[in-house]
């Protein structure tokens, strides 16, 4: 056993505790009173429980999650929507605020058009309902959309959404991280590209210390190049 | 196995063709992360035998027949390219190699956690670029690495190794010319941390002794040797990352857990906060997107 802070990298099939009074959290799981990573990524002992923070994999949606999706099927009560993960997400018409008429499904949203919805609802055979109905959720008309991958995502919000804010103060555009990876950046199209390359950075960058500084000075030394 | 020579595959002194012992392995490579398009992968060189192996998934199962509603499946091919071998190979499927495929599959689903992806299925493409007897360990040791690669939850690794009998000897990890004129081959795959066998297979005569001793040989290698390998191909490629993770915890990083809820406080403060701030701008703008559509 080793302290919390260790940050060690696991991978499948190691031990990460024989003691009995912890749990398995996420990416862990126990067998024969040991506690084992079942997935690759950073030890972490939160509380009670061993959890894995995963470097890799795919992202599973989870109830309550806010994502970017991308219309591709239209159905005459539904649209299949692509949210980035293993399984296809219907938003049914009764989870936008519209009234749609039946089979008038075309006309609120089309093949192609994205939204930022909200997982509603994923049950035990990962079927997902999608909501457009709640405050902040829409269709994105202008802007942009880039993908990073899905583990990276905590990176590029920041330690209480520092980085996020300083992207967006330092860029003057307004953004919004899915929690699918995909990143909406809207403003002006030399801001964007700044905002880009800084999200791009990021995601090279994810592993290192002192993201959040080393994103500001590259912010600065563009701001100044500019004026 | 059945070839008959004149060539003498272990001398007087007890070593093999190629310079090795009786229970030495060939020099094995492993690299995790080699493909860019890929979710996950990993090639193995292992003597002269070198493999690729790439995994995309989970992701939805087609056609729709093959989808199990409660567990993903798990798809591996095993193909070797037409230039692994001296003569040319003919490209496509053959028996032998649908064979590969299929015990390889199953070896690999034995530890993967397909619970937790209904519908899903996880394809894993192995390629052989040059084959030197033993490309089904080496692909199946390249699989499971890309698959730990690619962030699929599994009980464990899984590590192939052979053994079999040539020169009237047992002897571990068998060449190009020990499988062509020896006596037995037994090819197998275990998962290191529970020492459960996930492929066994066995070509040629041994007695229940000698296959006693070739198993052992070849699980000890693969535990000792060939799995330590293994995981440090992978820790060597995420090697880094562990620095400033902390951050990462605290900010939804466990918000798309895979496997088990643990207590939400992990993250929910920040991003409630976060996406409050958002919400206000967003909220003014565009919302009358819908509006052109409903109010008509």
């Amino acid at each position: 056993m080793s302290d919390s802070n260790s940050r060690e990298i696991v991978v499948p099939g190691d031990l990460l505790s024989d003691s009995p009074e912890l749990k398995a959290g996420t990416g862990a799981f126990r067998e024969k009173g040991r506690i084992y990573a079942a997935q690759i990524g950073i030890k972490s002992i939160r509380g009670n429980y061993v959890n894995v923070v995963p470097l890799a994999g795919k992202y599973i949606p989870k109830a309550g999650d806010m994502v970017i999706g991308v219309i591709i099927d239209i159905g005459p009560s539904n649209w299949l929507t692509d949210i980035n993960c293993p399984y296809p997400a219907p938003l049914h018409v009764n989870d936008v605020p519209w009234r749609v008429d039946f089979g008038d499904t075309a006309r609120y949203l089309n093949i192609g058009n994205s939204i930022l919805v909200k997982v509603l609802k994923v049950d035990e055979t990962k079927r997902i309902q999608l909501t457009l109905k709640e405050q902040g959720l829409r269709k994105l008309t202008s802007g942009r959309i880039i993908e990073i991958p899905h583990s990276k995502v905590p990176r590029v919000i920041g330690k209480g959404g520092s980085m996020i804010s300083m992207l967006k103060n330092y860029t003057n555009t307004r953004m919004f991280v899915g929690q699918n990876g995909r990143i909406w950046i809207d403003g002006e199209p030399e801001n964007i590209r700044l905002a880009v390359e800084a999200i791009t950075m990021i995601d090279r960058e994810a592993h290192l210390l002192g993201l959040t500084e080393k994103v500001k000075e590259f912010l600065e030394s563009k701001k100044k190049i500019e004026s | 196995m059945g070839g008959h020579s004149d060539i003498v595959l272990i001398d007087k002194n007890g070593i093999r063709l190629d310079g090795r012992k009786a229970d030495e392995l060939r020099p094995i490579k492993i690299e995790a992360g080699v493909l860019k398009r890929a979710d996950g992968s990993a090639y193995v060189v292992w003597g002269n035998n070198m493999v690729l192996a790439a995994v995309y998934g989970p992701r939805e199962a087609h056609p729709r027949h093959v989808q199990n509603s409660n567990r993903a499946i798990v798809q591996a091919k095993y193909n070797m390219a037409a230039f692994s071998v001296g003569d040319r190979k003919r490209p496509g499927p053959d028996r032998r190699s649908v064979e590969i495929s299929k015990i390889i599959s199953e070896a690999l689903e034995a530890v993967t956690m397909t619970e937790l992806f209904p519908r899903a299925t996880i394809d894993v493409y192995m390629e052989v670029l040059q084959a030197n007897a033993g490309t089904r360990c080496a692909a199946i040791t390249a699989a499971s690495v890309a698959m730990a690669d690619a962030g699929i939850p599994m009980r464990g690794l899984v590590t192939g190794c052979a053994a079999g009998k040539a020169g009237d000897k047992v002897i571990l990890d068998l060449g190009q010319e020990e499988d062509n004129f020896g006596q037995a081959d037994v090819p197998l795959a275990i998962v290191p941390r529970t020492g459960e066998v996930v492929l066994l297979q066995m070509d040629g005569h041994l007695t229940q002794e000698e296959f006693d001793e070739a198993f052992r040989l070849a699980t000890e290698a693969a535990v000792n040797v060939v799995y330590p390998l293994q995981v440090e191909a992978l820790k060597r490629k995420y090697a880094g990352s562990t620095e400033d993770i902390e951050e990462g915890i605290t900010n939804g990083g466990l918000a798309n857990s895979v496997i088990n809820e643990t207590p939400s406080e992990v993250n929910a403060d920040e991003i409630v906060e976060e996406l409050a701030s958002r919400e206000e701008k967003v909220a003014l703008e565009d919302m009358d997107d819908g509006k052109q559509g409903g109010e008509q």
